[in-house]
């Protein structure tokens, strides 16, 4: 398991150059992403608010509004640059806020064991029960909209899928003979998990995480779509499509599809980085033994 | 055996109703983990009579202790009693079952489609290999990134206004016209899962086609399409059949997006407009309904793998 330096150096750079075209594409995409949205007031070419009647419905291509602009005049690749904000930052929200449950739980479980891991357990199977969708939308009704209530509710969904890898990771860890060594050396429990345990699930962690920022991205696409997740002005691709729905029906789609691509390539993108991670874990244990 | 086995059954039907118990539970008090008074919380911005107020509290079973109003409420839903709706002023089950004409045939649509084409590229792709392997493999990556309200757009703006082939909104009347309606919110439904299901079935039946007895068996000159009947489908059922499972169940909650996104009057579109009104209710009922399904369907599932495929034996599988 202890590699050294050196060795663990070359191990990253042998597996830098067996990441293949699609990881990198992905990647790249997502920079490209996650950087317009973070510097749209600089890069946008208009304000995302501003609206024009003259300029309704433009079509893709017109000078100055390159991909178009929507039913009240606004442009679309402005929108889509300042949606990404709220579209890729919300899930995230999800995903930290899912692990920090999920991790808590899973670790507590496995280390606790006995009645405590059972009740636990039970609490993740009762949340597998409901769809992740489902459970936002009850938050929702009950909480009142805005995105406050589906990400909490998406992060509790979420956390059971952690919550399980942990604890089962974590069990097989705790029963090797060095987590008994540095118990009998007297170090306090805390610090064999947080020292010992939660590095040998991280990998796992990175994966599983990745793979929710997708599904959280859906979701709370989804969500906005149906008018139940970003609340006006404030506007994600989601909400962009929702507005983009009569246009469709008069032949001007644009203003709906080219949010809908960056919801599509951007899902797209985290699947591929997502399996990637998830197979040089798998595919680690065999370069190793 | 067959007694561990049924032993196993009723131990997994009981646990099956214990979750589904809990996750009621959960539903109907969710209103109380509201912070302050719930009511007021509802109604926020309406000015009511404390009369009104206190027909709202009763409606919502807030007037009483919340082990009385699960009791009542759950005791109600056996009978399929789910209350009465704020908006509508009639029973949640009613407005349920006038809906479920569109709602059933959707989500049965959606499962033939994707379970259809999902298992038949997975089949072809891992038989055949080669470049037919990676356009499939390109093809699911694809789909199963491609959320139901993108393939709804897509789609409107594709068959519906650019080729009007398919009408975009209702839902149609008599079966021709109505699987003529339906086909497009079907789709739009069907696309991710039959992404899901082409993955996980070609990495299922590659790994069956690999097997050492597929392999004597192919050796010793048994006919390909013989093979791939007889052992690589019933060997990769079971991994198979769980996905299925587990998407199916997620459909019912599907609806919600796909009704909206194509004007059907469904039951996916009531909880939608439902939790936009706070109609609270109405939203419990559906909710309840679709945690019944999901756990149903899956325990279902689990059940059909341990008669399909003996190695899972009691208390798990075993390889």
């Amino acid at each position: 398991m202890t590699l050294t330096v050196p060795a663990l150096r070359a191990r990253a750079a042998r597996r830098r150059r067996h990441r293949p075209l699609s990881v990198r594409l992905a990647a790249a995409f997502l920079l490209v992403v996650a950087g317009t949205g973070l510097l749209a007031p600089l890069l946008a070419p208009h304000s995302p608010d501003t609206t024009s009647l003259v300029n309704a419905l433009a079509p893709p291509g017109t000078p100055g509004h390159w991909l178009g602009t929507d039913s009240t005049g606004r442009d679309v690749l402005t929108r889509v640059m300042y949606g990404a904000r709220l579209s890729l930052l919300a899930p995230l929200g999800v995903v930290l806020l899912s692990a920090a449950l999920g991790i808590t739980t899973g670790l507590v479980a496995a280390r606790a064991g006995g009645r405590v891991d059972a009740v636990l357990s039970r609490c993740m199977d009762i949340v597998f029960a409901f769809p992740s969708l489902l459970l936002a939308m009850i938050a929702v009704a009950v909480f009142g909209p805005g995105l406050a209530a589906p990400v909490c509710a998406l992060a509790v969904s979420y956390a059971p899928f952690l919550g399980r890898i942990v604890r089962s990771v974590a069990l097989q860890e705790g029963a090797r003979p060095y987590m008994e060594a540095y118990r009998v050396m007297g170090f306090g429990e805390l610090w064999v998990t947080l020292r010992h345990l939660l590095p040998n699930v991280a990998p796992v962690l990175i994966a599983q995480g990745t793979l929710s920022f997708g599904y959280a991205l859906v979701d709370l696409a989804s969500l906005s779509y149906l008018g139940l997740g970003v609340r006006p002005p404030d506007a994600d691709w989601g909400s962009m499509i929702s507005q983009a729905q009569s246009a469709i029906l008069q032949g001007a789609p644009w203003s709906g599809i080219v949010p809908g691509l960056a919801v599509l390539l951007t899902v797209v993108s985290v699947n591929v980085i997502g399996e990637h991670v998830g197979g040089s874990i798998s595919g680690r244990g065999k370069e190793e033994t | 055996m067959a007694r561990a086995l049924s032993a196993w059954i009723a131990r997994r039907a009981l646990g099956a109703l214990a979750t589904v118990l809990a996750a009621s539970v959960l539903i109907h008090l969710s209103l109380r983990l509201v912070p302050g008074d719930p009511v007021l919380a509802l109604t926020a911005g309406r000015r009511l009579t404390p009369e009104q107020l206190a027909a709202v509290r009763e409606a919502y079973g807030l007037d009483q202790g919340p082990v009385q109003s699960y009791l009542g409420w759950i005791g109600g839903a056996l009978r399929l009693d789910l209350g009465a709706s704020l908006h509508y002023q009639t029973g949640v089950s009613t407005l349920i079952a006038d809906r479920l004409d569109v709602s059933v045939p959707l989500i049965l649509y959606a499962a033939a489609l994707s379970v259809l084409f999902g298992t038949a590229v997975a089949l072809v792709s891992a038989v055949r290999g080669g470049a037919v392997d990676r356009i499939a493999g390109l093809l699911a990556a694809t789909t199963t990134a491609t959320p139901p309200f993108v393939a709804a757009i897509l789609l409107l703006a594709t068959f519906s206004v650019g080729l009007g082939w398919f009408p975009a909104t209702g839902a149609g009347t008599g079966f021709a016209d109505r699987l003529w309606h339906l086909t497009l919110p079907a789709t739009a439904m069907a696309i991710a899962v039959f992404g899901v299901l082409a993955r996980v079935g070609n990495a299922a039946f590659a790994a069956e086609l690999r097997r050492e007895h597929v392999e004597v068996a192919r050796s010793r000159g048994v006919g390909g399409a013989a093979v791939v009947r007889r052992h690589v489908v019933r060997g990769a059922l079971p991994p198979l059949l769980t996905v299925i499972g587990v998407l199916l169940a997620g459909l019912f909650v599907g609806t919600a997006v796909v009704e909206t996104a194509f004007g059907l009057d469904g039951v996916g579109s009531l909880l939608v407009s439902s939790v936009t009104r706070r109609d609270i209710p109405v939203v419990q009922g559906v909710a309840l309904i679709a945690v019944v399904l999901f756990v149903l369907v899956n325990t279902l599932v689990d059940l059909a793998l341990t008669f399909i495929d003996p190695r899972v034996t009691v208390g798990g599988i075993t390889r």
